[in-house]
């Protein structure tokens, strides 16, 4: 269950650009104050926009955004493209591993511009 | 009812596994553990690890948090001076006192010292304990020698510790010959043929007088024979001691030579005081294994937690790595005792060319296996000892056991045909009973079956006996492993094949629309993209595919383990014009890219990040190369040797033909990768025969040969047809192929592919020669489609600026992924590793 998200305060970092920039249930990646964050684009879901950080804790490796997205009983997934471990896009949650978790972050859509904020999201346990 | 106050003096691997056992029990006990050494247990058979880079931490089998967590008190560094059997309390040298209702002594053992004049001097040691080993390597940085005293399991394991630590290394034996307990002489003869060619020197009969200072070296040990040899360091490994001083100063019985005396149960003369593992003395014998241990602590165990197992005794038979050489020994491994009062028979394999020594020793009928010797190749181990411990009737030629097996033989031993008390994984003593339990309480698969049983949880040598296993008995209740792509299509790769074809359907959309449910994931989408690209051909990135292609098909290059990506430019059948050579050459200096030569003749360039591989294959497409195709499940190279236009031997130009096979059927998309080769006669230089189709020339065509492969588990291709002309050769091919594209599973190679169809390699020559199916037509013509609908990926993509986009590697910024970090070595760039990396972004 995801927590209602903190309002964005004027202080946090964001960054802003055209939702051309993304390709259809595809990831892209982008840099807030030196922190990557892998975007995710799912036109069909609602939300269709998703933000996680795009280290893999368990690859070790910035390659997040470079995986297939899709569901794993339901529940909205990218596999990673190093070793195939699943994270929910909403939560972060590692499917395969309870103790390991990706932070996630705000991201919205404005109009035609995508907004993502260096706050991380936080989730009930 | 009161907890009970159990008290485990002792915390070796033994005492652990009592403890560990016993606080995880659902019958609540007050445990506590007292261990002499200053850590907590860890794994003293692999001591000689910490010399090749492990660390004693990974030695460790648990920790004080562990059992802090678990509810046991553990207190290690401070050994029990006293039992007070009065007032059922132990003293510890600190003067703590801890009572007990129940007391277990996991006393272990000490390393035997001979009484030799002189082998109480520096440089004297032993092998038993982690300090033991800082003992040994402090003294070894001094020295250039050293001897380990004792030829048998210890000794050698310790010799192993003394070579990882650069001495020159000798093993000295009092016995005629290395193991004597486990070996025959020939075994033993063998082991030191071995042990000597890894620059061990070997003494035997040598009996050690004294030690006296030496001149070259620190030590001189003299031998009775008036021989003599300097070391600078010596480690006794002549046996094991039991560690019973306790029990006697309490007065409990013990052996005449030591040895803590225990009944069936473990019980020492005193019946609240059990002694478990190598301080114990059962049956007028100490086992000096770590496995009847674990029975001893499961059967004092079961004194306490209601269901009572006894001690048996225990099999000592055992399989090990000594200095690298894989040594077993099972039973009555020197055929000496009498069967049923006659005399035994024995079968001998020894091969002194490859270093291998098997012998058996069977029955007088030959019926019953009653030892068996193994040195240089153990692979017959789990075999026979399933035959030994089972009593199992033997084949009627027992001796096909140890022979060479011919290839695709049969595997003597399945799990079907074991009775119910065959023990499968001897580490965690799981039975075959056990596993068959755990399937019908729910299990469905290995996976599931090795969380519940823990079987082949230990060294995994019984994961193929346990695999085997489990597949029979679920194949015998009629579980049907079914072969559904994902939880998304309930379909195999075959039949989605087919379905796709059949409606002409062209995106994923559609065909998860259809056929399908959910969202798709990373299974089934490049599953799907594969299908797609077999049966219409369309550029992989274009918009509706790229989502569904694989981390490497993605980016057309193949993803390392830090992100970055290598790319293989096609160098068709190996050949290539120096203008080329130095064209990669330019790139590889100018992007600072890893070169390495591939073993399908091509040139691998490492360490490219995401963004820069449109420029790189800017340049490489613009002095005329390919995509290789490196990423993608399709053929990947046609290696070939230089055929008959240089060639004294070559009969036809298998250069050319290699090209010829190579462009041909590139870049199209198959189950899994392809590979292939063409030889210019029958010495086979370019391993065709390792390919999934090969070509091996003959003085009137070609032979073609399918189904091989390299990787790990390799098989020989097998001979398809022979004597082809160029025509026919290739009519073949394009067949074959296509019927693999069409049917096989998901990443399944061509071998695995033929083995499964109903009819195997006459079957497949039906299809694609007889065209029994009458679909050769059919078959040509799809792959005529894919060659006409060729394009070079890498080509097309870098023509379109919009493709070019998702190379970036931030939507928002120019800069580059700072934890992609290089370091030198060898004159090329190599990923830093975790240390190094730390170290450098620490600096920056």
């Amino acid at each position: 269950m995801n927590s209602a998200p903190r309002p964005r305060s004027s202080s946090d970092p964001i960054a802003i650009f055209s939702l051309s920039e993304l390709q259809e249930d595809s990831g892209a990646c982008v840099l807030i104050n030196d922190v990557q964050i892998a975007v995710f684009y799912l036109p069909k879901e609602t939300p269709p926009l998703y933000a996680l950080h795009n280290w893999d804790p368990l690859g070790k490796a910035n390659v997040l955004y470079r995986g297939i997205v899709g569901d794993i009983d339901g529940e909205l997934v990218v596999a990673s493209p190093l070793y195939k471990q699943h994270y929910s896009l909403g939560t972060g949650r590692c499917l395969e591993d309870e103790a390991t978790r990706v932070p996630t972050y705000e991201i919205s859509l404005e109009g035609d511009s995508v907004i993502v904020t260096l706050n991380p999201r936080r989730h009930a346990a | 009812m009161t907890t009970k106050k159990i008290v485990v003096v002792g915390n070796g691997m033994v005492g652990h596994y009592y403890a560990d056992k016993l606080a995880t029990h659902p019958a609540q006990h007050d445990i506590t553990v007292l261990g002499a050494e200053p850590r907590p247990a860890y794994d003293r058979v692999h001591l000689s690890e910490v010399f090749s880079g492990k660390s004693p931490e990974d030695l460790a089998l648990t920790t004080r948090e562990h059992y802090k967590e678990i509810g046991v008190k553990a207190h290690f560094g401070d050994a029990v001076a006293r039992i007070d059997r009065d007032k059922k309390e132990v003293v510890t040298d600190l003067g703590r006192r801890f009572p007990y209702d129940k007391l277990v002594l996991a006393t272990g053992s000490y390393p035997f010292v001979p009484p030799v004049p002189g082998s109480d001097l520096p440089g004297c040691l032993t092998y038993r304990t982690i300090d033991d080993l800082g003992e040994i390597r402090a003294h070894a940085r001094k020295g250039k020698v050293g001897v380990v005293v004792g030829g048998g399991l210890l000794g050698l394991e310790c010799a192993n510790a003394l070579k990882n630590l650069g001495l020159q290394t000798h093993v000295v034996e009092f016995a005629p010959g290395l193991m004597g307990v486990q070996l025959d002489d020939g075994g033993s003869t063998m082991l030191r043929a071995m042990i000597e060619e890894l620059d061990v020197s070997v003494h035997t009969s040598k009996a050690t007088q004294k030690i006296v200072p030496g001149k070259e070296h620190q030590l001189r040990m003299e031998f009775a024979d008036g021989t003599s040899l300097e070391t600078d360091l010596i480690v006794f490994s002549a046996g094991i001691r039991p560690n019973d001083q306790l029990a006697k100063q309490a007065d409990l019985e013990v052996g005449e030579r030591g040895g803590i005396t225990i009944d069936y149960h473990c019980r020492t003369s005193d019946s609240d005081i059990f002694a478990i593992g190598e301080c114990a003395l059962f049956g007028g014998r100490i086992f000096g294994l770590v496995a009847p241990g674990y029975r001893m602590a499961d059967a004092a165990l079961s004194q306490l937690t209601d269901t009572p197992v006894s001690f048996q005794g225990a099999d000592m038979s055992t399989k090990l790595k000594l200095l690298g050489i894989d040594v077993g020994s099972i039973g009555d491994s020197h055929g000496k005792a009498l069967h049923k009062g006659q005399a035994c028979a024995s079968f001998l394999y020894s091969n002194d060319r490859e270093r291998v020594y098997k012998k058996i020793v069977v029955s007088h009928d030959g019926k019953k296996l009653l030892g068996a010797v193994l040195v240089g190749d153990c692979s017959d181990y789990d075999t026979l000892l399933q035959f030994f411990l089972n009593d199992m009737d033997l084949p009627g030629n027992p001796e096909s056991i140890i022979l060479p097996a011919d290839s695709g033989a049969e595997p003597l031993l399945s799990g079907m045909t074991l009775p119910m008390s065959a023990t499968i994984c001897s580490c965690l003593n799981v039975t075959k009973g056990a596993i068959v339990g755990a399937i019908e309480g729910g299990c469905c698969s290995v996976a599931d079956v090795k969380s519940v049983t823990k079987a082949s949880t230990g060294c995994g040598g019984c994961f193929a006996l346990l695999k085997s296993t489990v597949d029979a008995e679920l194949a015998a209740r009629g579980v049907e492993i079914n072969n559904h792509l994902c939880e998304h299509f309930a379909y195999s790769r075959q039949e989605l094949f087919h379905l796709i074809k059949v409606g002409s359907l062209k995106s994923f959309v559609d065909i998860l629309d259809k056929h399908g449910k959910g969202r798709g994931c990373e299974v089934c989408k490049p599953t799907v993209a594969s299908i797609l690209a077999s049966l219409w051909n369309e550029y992989v990135l274009k918009k509706e595919h790229v989502s569904l292609q694989d981390t490497n098909d993605n980016f057309l290059a193949n993803m390392q383990k830090d992100g970055t990506y290598s790319l293989v430019p096609r160098i068709p059948g190996g050949e290539i014009t120096a203008e080329k050579l130095i064209v990669i050459g330019q790139v590889a200096k100018k992007y600072q890219l890893y070169t390495k030569i591939t073993g399908g003749q091509r040139i691998d360039l490492f360490g490219a990040r995401v963004n820069q591989l449109p420029d790189i294959w800017g340049e490489l497409v613009a002095a005329g190369f390919e995509t290789g195709h490196a990423y993608g499940k399709a053929l990947r190279t046609v290696k070939s040797c230089v055929g008959n236009s240089w060639c004294r031997y070559g009969v036809q130009d298998s250069v050319s033909m290699a090209i010829l096979i190579e462009n041909r059927y590139k870049g199209i998309r198959s189950p899994h990768k392809l590979k292939s080769a063409v030889s210019g006669c029958t010495r086979e230089c370019a391993e065709a025969q390792s390919k999934d189709f090969g070509v091996i020339a003959t003085e009137n065509g070609w032979n073609l040969y399918v189904c091989g492969n390299g990787g790990m588990k390799p098989r020989h291709a097998d001979l398809f047809a022979t004597d082809l002309d160029d025509e026919t050769l290739i009519r073949y091919i394009d067949r074959f192929l296509m019927f693999y594209i069409r049917t096989a599973d998901r990443l399944q190679r061509t071998s695995v592919w033929m083995n499964n169809l109903e009819g195997g390699l006459d079957y497949l020559r039906e299809v694609v020669i007889e065209d029994t199916l009458g679909i050769a037509k059919e078959l040509e013509s799809q792959m005529a489609l894919l060659l006409n609908t060729y394009q070079c990926e890498w080509k097309t993509t870098i023509e379109d600026p919009e493709k070019l986009k998702r190379f970036r590697q931030f939507v928002n910024s120019d800069k580059e992924d700072t934890n992609v970090v290089f370091v030198q070595e060898r004159g090329q760039v190599r990923p830093a590793k975790e240390t190094e990396r730390e170290a450098l972004l620490t600096l920056s």
